[in-house]
């Protein structure tokens, strides 16, 4: 029997990048095929040349044996292909069955919304394939988990066979990763098909029947997980071996350089985002903050470096209390801030990587003598900087916008870290980078923690917090649940935490003893 | 560790080229050609402009129609005939009649002389408020806002500085002149803020409120005009004649009006160019245009930099209806502007949103408006054709791709950026 | 984006109760500014009377005669009581409506005494009322039709001055009003492409590209109106619709002069109210336009053709503008002048907002906007000292107030404004 789908040689080219190369692919009815690579490896580029977003330079794709073209969504829609993409395509104000049943609508006399059957297919197919939803809730008041089941609910409303999840996981808890296993497994069984876009190799080990890597455009490889472990497959992803540990020197934490106290702030909605936080993070040591994403993170950390009001509370700064102070007098006392969205807040993007370089400090001696700007100190700070952090443009009057994501993060880097700093306040700091400039990163933060700054290191990658940090604080609901050492951090345990189990109870599944919470 | 310690020899070349590049807002894109895009795409857009000028021109001349009727050689004849005939009034219109000036110079009649060369004087008199205005839009786009109501702004610009022009007499024009000038600015100014800061404090989109703000401008004036600010004695809605020590004084005798305003404006484009690219000032307004999120991370305050903008937005506008009261018609009427708030908006693109590309933009403007009224009496073109021409240009100026198909350029690599300024969605 | 809004909900109250406090004083305040403005002056027995009935008017009704002072009291009492309400536990979600109330309240206790000691013709008030809306609400339903599928058309002035202008022209060479009408439409409709094409093909800024019609149709109608309109008398002197009475409804006591004794602009009015509230909100087409102007992406991998879409929704808005402007010569003046329409296409835009989008709520604005337009006409006949401009201002500056959110929000589709890239 042919198999479901089946892609031959498909080349994706944009300017300047190759972004697909000669792909093949294979799926065979009732598997569950990973393609794992890293971020701007091409996976996401070879889904929607499938979903029909893009056109393929060359290549063929099969359904069924049949060769067919893909022009628009609703052709690979009519084909049976579904996708959920990394950013949920729902409409807020919208009920759930209106999303669901946009572009495919349950009409009376030819034209005019029919709700009702809609809506009561909505809740045949969430009965059938355990997906609990309100078909009449809007989906802005959804929570995230439940919003994606709405996506998947959308594909079976289009009796897709062939589904498409594009990194499903990164915005769930691992608990709500078990439960969309759980869906998948329930999908499958009842003859479905699913590629599964991740690069998350416990989880792709976990999930798959089959997994194909994906490095630079070109397929490396296709293993079966019972043949592969972690560290194969990150070889096989990055193209060399790869040291999954870093290499983290000891060092003595000195006196503490960032105190917090019962911090309350509210998120733009007026509801409460960080609920009664206290910490402190001394010099030359990580405190990383785990937490699966909207549970006070963000909300957390612009209120340390004076970017949210803080209802009550306290934030203490080399002593010095900076509750509610202008972000301007925290930067002076010396706090670094990689932001969480550097396109957004870290960079100016129609701005010259040299204005850029001096964002924080314009207003300073030797970039400005009173409210003169110094335009020839200021290229000369930018074209040292460029030297030292590596950062790969054609010169510093070159636009940030040119730049790649990675060398934007750099730039931002660059600019927080060449400060003599004493708090470094990093958000997502490697967050949809190349594994080459997340090592740099790392080993950067790294270089400062031994310099006896105090890191503050918040990130949904529990990876990354875990391979940092000192010690991990955990977040869930807008609270820290619990501050956990390294050496007890482990990611079994910090995964229940941050799905909301008591720390008690955490350490019972896991089977360990009680220990001190720090 | 300190990059700052890094020593570097200064080159010297190299630096004005930097200097000269930064203080452009951008580094100019490397084309093979010689020109670079910013330049030529307006350039090509003007051309075009007039291109479709002529086709209008003749789609609505009855005697193109008429020579058709007859043949098909006298219908191009007729099509060149109306074309050459409207645009060479054009020309004449705004810079003079070449024939004409050396005629008079031969002549040594002073009068005629005068008359010969008003044309050219005349454009740059017309050109003036729209320096004021461009720049005045501009410096909005710089921030991040749109500013829409510099119509408004100088309407109550003109208001404020013709009160104090003819409510205050026995001044001298050291102090009183300045007096009016500075009245047209506060004028504008208060129009400008009051957006401003229902932008930054509620949100409240600029683009509606400085429209709705154009139109309460318009009925303020109205009702002053009929009421207090009624002349005495006279049945029509005029303000009463503004202080001779107020008038912005003239160069040359009658019918020269060409008056101190023009250099003040070019004075006044230094000043903004040197505002927004060397000064931290200036950095701040356009970080905050730029990308105002990024602003506030770096520690900017958003709130009061778009409220200064508008600000100054609306002061630079309302020294465009100051310049207008003081300059030419020494009191104010009731239909005294004429689009220049709209067609500002076409300046700043044109300009690129920079000082010296606004005040060359409206030296073009102003030279076709003033070369619009000779075509008017002696082409039978109503002046019209004008906002029909600025209309053309802006689009081709807003779509830079329907330029670059039309004349095979290739696309620049990087995005043009000219506006950054969304729709109130989202 | 919503998508990511956390599970929990522990509502911090900082936002809501300020505007509920904002609308009780409000209400409390007009009712203060009803005594404090409007009855000193007034005679002890003063009454005032509204006329009924028009003089066609084949049932004539009795005037209704009120006493002004003690309305005048007795309204702002009942403004006063429903701002306490309003302070001590709030009108929930009714809260608009009672705001509509008290308005509607304020603007009679305005009329009674403007009135006072004289007679005021309640139904011919009402009657011009509706036809000064309806440029304006046709104007809102327009920018509705564009702004709902996420094209932002501030060039809806521009639309109607060339509809006003071409269908002068059309309609003095056919000497026939609805070939001039059909002429107007096909003329927005020919804009309005232009402003789908630079803003959807060519992704200008959707602001620039409407002042680009905006000039451009300036432009155009005052050369043709210089050029031919005016020296040829006769290609200026369009048939025009008059009054179409319906026969029966009209007959009906106040309501059949308000309604149904209208030319035929006021009834296409109401049938396009009717047709794209429902259309909007209850059709495949409206579900779909919708969501290209909230998230054109989301409709387009679901199959929806994002430009399509707006293509159409922007060239219909444009008809429907254009359509708008032949009421100024062919429903109204009966010729064209430069500039005739005066600023309508921008109070309709004023009154899209004020409605928040929706068709019925921008009709409810056009009337509160015609009903300024229209008091403003007759203010010199009553005698009141007010001038007549700051009446006329009153639309520009509520469409501000509410534009700052203090009377909630206005919500605008998400993705009005952002040209859709399809990557």
């Amino acid at each position: 029997m042919a198999p479901i789908l089946e892609l031959r040689g498909i080349t994706k080219r944009f300017p300047g990048v190759l972004a697909n190369d000669h792909i093949h692919l294979t799926l065979e009815q009732g598997q569950i095929h990973a393609l794992l690579g890293e971020n701007g490896a091409g996976k996401t580029t070879l889904m929607n040349i499938l979903y029909g977003l893009y056109q393929p330079d060359e290549g063929e794709i099969f359904i069924n044996g049949q060769k067919v073209t893909i022009h628009s969504p609703a052709d690979a829609i009519a084909q049976g292909i579904g996708m959920v993409h990394q950013h949920f395509m729902l409409i807020p104000v919208f009920t759930v069955t209106e999303n669901v049943m946009l572009g495919e609508e349950s009409t009376r006399f030819d034209g005019f919304l029919d709700r009702e059957a809609a809506a009561a297919r909505v809740r045949d197919i969430s009965e059938q394939y355990g997906l609990a939803v309100d078909p009449y809730a809007y989906v802005k008041d959804l929570p995230v988990g439940v919003q994606q089941r709405v996506e998947i609910i959308k594909l079976l409303y289009r009796k897709a066979d062939i589904l498409i999840l594009d990194e499903p996981t990164a915005v769930l808890t691992p608990q709500e990763v078990d439960e969309l296993f759980v869906i998948m497994r329930s999908l499958v069984d009842q003859g479905k098909s699913i590629i599964f876009i991740s690069h998350k190799l416990r989880e792709v080990l976990e999930i798959a029947d089959l997994i194909t890597v994906i490095r630079r455009g070109r397929v490396v490889g296709s293993v079966r997980p019972e043949e592969a472990d972690q560290y194969r497959l990150a070889s096989m992803m990055v193209g060399r071996d790869v040291k999954l540990e870093l290499e983290r020197p000891t060092s003595e934490p000195g006196e503490p350089v960032l105190e917090v106290e019962n911090l309350l702030v509210a998120d733009e909605l007026g509801q409460l985002a960080v609920d009664h936080v206290s910490f402190n993070v001394r010099g030359g040591e990580i405190l990383g903050i785990a937490g699966v994403q909207g549970n006070g993170q963000t909300e957390l950390i612009e209120a340390i470096t004076g970017h949210r009001h803080i209802l009550e509370g306290k934030v203490r700064l080399l002593g010095q209390d900076v509750t509610n102070a202008p972000p301007r007098v925290i930067t002076e006392l010396g706090t670094g801030y990689i932001p969480e969205d550097r396109q957004r807040d870290g960079l100016v993007l129609p701005f010259p990587v040299m204005d850029n370089l001096i964002l924080r400090t314009y207003y300073k001696p030797p970039f400005a003598r009173g409210r003169r700007m110094e335009w020839e100190a200021v290229r000369q700070h930018a074209e040292a900087l460029v030297k030292q952090y590596d950062i790969r443009t054609p010169n510093v009057f070159t636009l940030c916008s040119a730049l790649s994501g990675g060398n934007q993060q750099k730039v931002i880097v660059a600019r927080e870290l060449s400060r003599p700093i004493r708090l470094l306040v990093a958000a997502q700091p490697t967050r949809g980078l190349d594994v080459g400039s997340i090592e740099y990163i790392h080993q950067q933060i790294l270089q400062k923690r031994s310099q006896g700054v105090a890191v503050l290191l918040a990130s949904t990658e529990l990876d990354e917090i875990l391979q940092l940090s000192d010690r991990v604080a955990v977040m869930y609901r807008g609270q820290i649940v619990a501050i956990v050492p390294a050496a007890e951090a482990s990611k079994d345990y910090i995964g229940l935490l941050m799905a909301g189990v008591p720390p008690e109870e955490a350490r019972q599944r896991i089977g360990r003893k009680p220990v001190e919470i720090g | 560790m300190n990059p700052e310690e890094t020593p570097q020899k200064p080159d010297l070349g190299k630096l004005i080229l930097n200097e000269l590049n930064h203080t452009s807002p951008q580094p100019p894109e490397k084309t093979k050609r010689g020109i670079p895009q910013s330049v030529l795409i307006p350039l090509l857009a003007v051309v075009t402009g007039l291109i479709f000028g002529a086709i209008f021109i003749i789609l609505t001349s009855q005697e193109v129609y008429a020579g058709f009727g007859q043949s098909f050689g006298a219908g191009l004849a007729a099509m060149w005939d109306v074309v050459a005939r409207s645009y060479a009034a054009l020309f004449t219109g705004a810079l003079g009649d070449p024939v004409r000036m050396i005629n008079a110079l031969q002549s040594g009649n002073a009068l005629e002389i005068r008359r010969a060369f008003n044309p050219f004087l005349e454009s740059l008199v017309t050109s003036t408020p729209y320096i004021f205005a461009g720049l005045a839009v501009a410096l909005g786009f710089r921030a991040g806002v749109f500013n829409i109501g510099a119509e408004g702004q100088l309407f109550i610009g003109a208001i404020t500085s013709t009160y104090i022009g003819y409510k205050l007499v026995g001044l001298p024009m050291i102090i009183h002149l300045p007096l009016a000038l500075l009245a047209g600015a506060l004028g504008g100014a208060l129009w400008g803020f009051i957006p401003g800061w229902l932008k930054a404090k509620t949100g409240g989109h600029e683009v509606i409120n400085t429209i709705m703000m154009n139109y309460i401008a318009f009925r303020l004036s109205e009702w002053l005009l009929t009421g207090p600010m009624k002349r005495p004695g006279s049945y029509n809605p005029v303000s009463p004649e503004i202080q001779p020590s107020a008038w912005l004084p003239r160069f040359f005798d009658d019918p020269i009006r060409f008056h101190l305003g023009f250099f003040l404006a070019l004075g006044l484009a230094y000043v903004v160019y040197w505002f927004l690219f060397k000064t931290t000032w200036g950095f701040e307004l356009r970080t905050v245009g730029s990308n105002p999120f990024g602003a506030k991370y770096a520690g900017m305050d958003v709130t009061r930099n778009t409220i200064l903008a508008m600000t100054l937005s609306g002061a630079l506008a309302g020294l465009a209806g100051a310049n207008e009261v003081l300059g030419v018609n020494h009191f104010l009427a009731m239909a005294f502007s004429s689009g220049y708030g709209f067609d500002s908006i076409a300046l700043a693109l044109l300009g690129n949103n920079h000082p010296v590309g606004v005040v060359l933009a409206s030296l073009l403007f102003g030279t076709l408006r003033n070369g619009a009224t000779r075509m008017q009496l002696s082409a039978d073109i109503p002046i019209d054709i004008i906002s029909v021409l600025q209309a053309v240009i802006l689009a081709f100026i807003a779509a830079p791709a329907i330029i670059r198909s039309l004349y095979r350029l290739r696309k620049p690599a990087e995005g043009e950026g000219l506006i950054t300024i969304k729709g109130w969605g989202g | 984006m919503a998508t990511t809004s956390s599970a929990f909900h522990r509502k911090i109250e900082i936002v809501s109760p300020t505007r509920q406090r904002v609308m009780g004083v409000l209400f409390i305040l007009l009712g203060l500014a009803l005594v404090f403005f409007f009855t000193p002056g007034l005679m002890q027995d003063q009454t005032t009377t509204f006329g009924l009935s028009l003089a066609t008017s084949q049932v004539q009704l009795p005037p209704w005669q009120v006493h002004t002072l003690s309305t005048l009291y007795g309204l702002a009492v009942v403004s006063a009581i429903l701002g306490g309400i309003q302070l001590a536990r709030g009108f929930g979600r009714y809260t608009n409506w009672m705001l509509g109330l008290v308005v509607g309240l304020f603007i009679f206790g305005f009329l009674v005494w403007a009135a006072a000691g004289k007679s005021l013709n309640l139904v011919g008030m009402l009657n011009t009322t509706l036809s000064r809306s309806v440029p304006i609400t046709l104007g809102a339903l327009s920018g509705i039709l564009c702004e709902r599928s996420g094209v932002v058309n501030i060039a809806i002035e521009g639309m109607m001055l060339t509809g006003a202008m071409v269908s002068a022209l059309v309609g003095s060479l056919t000497q026939n009003a609805w070939i001039g009408l059909l002429a107007a439409i096909i003329a927005g409709a020919l804009l309005a492409l232009v402003h789908a094409v630079l803003s959807i093909k060519y992704k200008t800024n959707q602001i620039v590209s409407g002042t680009v019609i905006n000039i451009f149709a300036t432009g155009v109608t005052s050369y043709i109106s210089a050029k031919f309109l005016q020296v040829n008398q006769a290609l200026n002197n369009p048939p025009t619709f008059g009054g179409t009475p319906i026969p029966l409804l009209s007959e009906i006591p106040i309501l059949g002069p308000v309604l149904f004794s209208n030319s035929i602009f006021v009834y296409v009015m109401f049938i396009l109210l009717v047709i794209l509230n429902i259309a909007l909100f209850q059709t495949r087409w409206g579900l779909r336009l919708r969501a290209v102007g909230e998230h054109p992406k989301a409709a387009d991998t679901l199959g929806i053709d994002v430009f399509k879409t707006r293509y159409m929704a922007v060239v219909l808005g444009g008809m429907v503008a254009g359509f708008a402007g032949g009421y100024f010569t062919l429903g109204s003046a009966g010729r064209f002048d430069e500039v005739m329409t005066a600023g309508r296409g921008f109070i309709g835009l004023a009154a899209m907002i004020f409605g928040n989008w929706n068709p019925f709520g921008a009709f409810g604005a056009g009337l509160l906007f015609g009903f300024a337009d229209a008091l403003a006409s007759r203010l010199a006949i009553l005698g009141i000292a007010i001038p007549s401009q700051f009446l006329l201002m009153a639309p520009y500056i509520a469409t501000m107030i509410v534009l700052a959110g203090v009377i909630g929000r206005a919500r605008p589709p998400a993705a009005d404004g952002v040209p859709y890239e399809k990557e």
